[in-house]
């Protein structure tokens, strides 16, 4: 039986739109915003995990890929990968790496340090991407797309690697977003029964 | 017969399983787990397959 598809079922083409902008202009970095604060406001006002379960263009590109594509060995993942402990643990360290991002946009804004053209994976490696910054802006505003893009690539890297060893959307499972998203709605219902 | 069980305590309320199922017998809920209305499941064993965690498992009903 083939489900109807939905509009929103065409979302997973905004990854790699997203990815490509970082290309020709860091500036479009910010757009990323909006896969950060709408699953937030969605889950804070009421709407569960609609955005997951719905909209998540990320998830959706991995399906894609891991069904579609047969870019998946679709095998178990670990037990401790949906651990409570690995879970808030991987939270706590992409919150920490994202403030540390945040900090050295600060330092940028005071002017106590540089601008720096580059886009860091995996937190390591550092890859030069002045070819990108193409319109002069103040260097605050530049250094946050720099950080941000460079936790997007990230965060896209990891999810390809989990998608090929496991579940095509093994991503999901210790995604930052869906934990804090997932945590908001068990705090907003804790008293309701589940 | 056998239905889908979710193992609710762990589930990451993903909704793979809700999207994948032909049925809809899956609702994300409250954005805290899924959960499978058995009556309308017909253990075509799709949420298994696609769940990410691996918590759902065809299991006998009472």
């Amino acid at each position: 039986m083939k489900k109807v598809k939905k509009w929103y079922d065409y979302l997973w083409i905004l990854t790699p739109v997203y990815l490509a902008l970082g290309f020709f202009n860091i500036l479009f970095a910010w757009l990323g915003l909006v896969a950060f604060f709408t699953p937030l406001l969605i889950s804070i006002f009421g709407g569960g995990k609609a955005y997951c379960n719905k909209y998540c263009a990320r998830g959706q590109l991995f399906q894609l890929l891991g069904t579609k594509f047969k870019l998946s060995r679709n095998k178990p993942c670990p037990k401790w990968l949906y651990s409570k402990g690995f879970r808030y643990g991987f939270l706590t360290f992409f919150m920490i790496m994202f403030i540390q991002m945040l900090y050295n946009t600060y330092l940028v804004f005071g002017g106590a340090s540089d601008l720096k053209q580059v886009v860091t994976l995996l937190w390591t490696f550092k890859l030069p991407w002045n070819f990108a910054y193409t319109t002069e802006v103040s260097p605050w505003i530049a250094q946050f797309s720099f950080g941000f893009y460079s936790v997007m690539m990230t965060s896209t890297i990891l999810g390809l690697i989990t998608m090929f060893l496991f579940k095509p959307r093994t991503w999901c499972v210790y995604c930052p977003m869906g934990t804090m998203t997932q945590g908001i709605c068990k705090l907003k219902y804790r008293n309701k029964d589940i | 017969m056998k239905k889908a069980v979710i193992d609710e305590k762990n589930c990451v309320a993903c909704g793979c399983c809700a999207r994948v199922c032909p049925r809809n017998a899956i609702i994300i809920h409250r954005g805290v787990t899924a959960k499978v209305e058995h009556s309308v499941c017909i253990s075509c064993g799709m949420c298994v397959r696609s769940c990410p965690a691996s918590l759902i498992k065809m299991e006998e009903t009472v």
